[in-house]
C-alpha cells in the first residue's frame, strides 16, 4: 500500500517530474494539432449554415470551448494552489503558476470572440451583463493572480499570497456558470447540458466537444512546458538543474 | 476548397471567395479565429524564449559555482 504513496510522491519533487513533463508535452500538443485540424475542418465544411445566424454563428466554434477552457483552468489553477497552500510542496505551486496564463488568455478569448460575436447578433460589441461581467471579472482574477505573485520577491510567500486570492476567486466560476439562470441576461443559456436533449444540430455540438478538446491538450502542453521553465528558474541554483545535459553546453 | 470532398464541402461553399466572405460576416468570423490563432502562437513564442532565458540562468548559476569552487 505505502508503495503508491511513495511512487506518487517521487513525481511531486520537480526534479522528477521535470523529465516526466518534458517526455509528456510533446504528445499532449501533437493531439492538440490534430484535434484543433480536425474541429476546424468540422466548423467550417461540415457544420452547416446556421437559419437564424448565418455564417456569424461559427464563432461559437472558438467562443464556447475558450470560454469553458477559462472557467475550468481557473479551478485546476485554484486547486493546485490551495495543494500547495496547504501541503507546502513546491511543486504544487509552481503548477498554479503555470497555468494561470494560459487561463488569462482563454479569457481574453472567450471575452473578445464574444464581443465579435455580440455585435452581429445583439447589436453591441460589449453589455454590463452578468454573463460578461462575470467573465471579464474572471480575467482580471488571473491577471490580479499573476501580478501579485509577481510583487512579492520571495517567491514562497508569492505563492501563498496569491493562493488566497486563487481560492477566493473561485467564488466566481459559478457565479459564471449560472448566471444565465440567476439573472435576466442578454446572453443566451448553456450550450450543453447533461439534463436535456441537445438543442442544437450534432455536427455543430461534436466540432464544439472536438475543439474543446484541441484545447484542453493545447492547454495540458503550455502548463509542461510552463511548469519546467518555472523549475528551471526557480531550482537554477541546485545541483538537479545545473547538471541537466541542456543547461550543461 | 474548389474541389468537392466525400462529406460534402460542398454544402457550405462554393467558391474559395465565398468560404472567406463568410455570408459577409468575414470580419466576425475571422476576427474570432485569426484573434484565437495569433494568441496561441504568442504564448509558444513566449514558452519558447522562457525556457531559453530559464537555461541560460541555470548555466550562468553553473559558471558562477564552478568559478568560485
Amino acid at each position: 500500500m505505502s508503495n503508491g504513496i511513495v511512487h506518487w510522491f517521487r513525481f511531486a519533487s520537480p526534479q522528477s517530474f521535470y523529465p516526466l513533463a518534458g517526455k509528456m508535452a510533446p504528445w499532449f500538443a501533437a493531439l492538440a494539432g490534430l484535434l484543433g485540424a480536425a474541429g476546424l475542418w468540422i466548423a467550417f465544411f461540415v457544420a452547416p449554415t446556421d437559419a437564424q445566424q448565418g455564417e456569424s454563428y461559427r464563432i461559437i466554434f472558438v467562443h464556447v470551448p475558450a470560454a469553458w477552457m477559462s472557467m475550468f483552468l481557473y479551478v485546476v489553477m485554484a486547486a493546485w494552489a490551495g495543494l500547495g497552500l496547504v501541503l507546502n510542496t513546491r511543486l504544487s505551486s509552481m503548477m498554479a503558476h503555470a497555468i494561470a496564463p494560459t487561463g488569462a488568455m482563454f479569457a481574453f478569448l472567450a471575452l473578445w470572440t464574444g464581443a465579435l460575436w455580440g455585435r452581429p447578433t445583439w447589436g453591441t460589441y460589449w453589455v454590463w451583463d452578468a454573463r460578461l461581467t462575470s467573465e471579464l471579472v474572471l480575467f482580471f482574477l488571473y491577471l490580479g493572480y499573476m501580478s501579485l505573485n509577481a510583487a512579492i520577491d520571495d517567491p514562497r510567500r508569492g505563492d501563498r499570497a496569491s493562493a488566497v486570492l486563487a481560492l477566493v476567486g473561485v467564488l466566481n466560476v459559478p457565479i459564471i456558470y449560472f448566471s444565465v439562470q440567476w439573472w435576466n441576461t442578454l446572453h443566451q443559456g448553456a450550450s450543453v447540458s447533461l439534463v436535456r436533449a441537445p438543442s442544437m444540430a450534432a455536427t455543430m455540438l461534436t466540432g464544439m466537444l472536438v475543439m474543446a478538446l484541441a484545447f484542453w491538450m493545447y492547454s495540458i502542453a503550455a502548463a509542461l512546458a510552463r511548469v519546467r521553465a518555472i523549475m528551471l528558474e526557480r531550482e537554477a541554483h541546485m545541483q538537479w538543474t545545473q547538471q541537466l545535459p541542456e543547461a550543461v553546453t | 476548397m474548389d474541389t468537392a470532398v466525400a462529406g460534402g464541402s460542398d454544402v457550405n461553399w462554393g467558391s474559395a471567395s465565398e468560404f472567406f466572405a463568410m455570408g459577409g460576416y468575414a470580419f466576425y468570423v475571422w476576427g474570432s479565429f485569426v484573434t484565437a490563432a495569433v494568441c496561441l502562437a504568442v504564448e509558444v513564442a513566449l514558452l519558447r524564449g522562457r525556457r531559453r532565458n530559464a537555461l541560460a540562468l541555470v548555466h550562468g548559476e553553473r559558471m558562477r559555482n564552478e568559478a568560485t569552487a
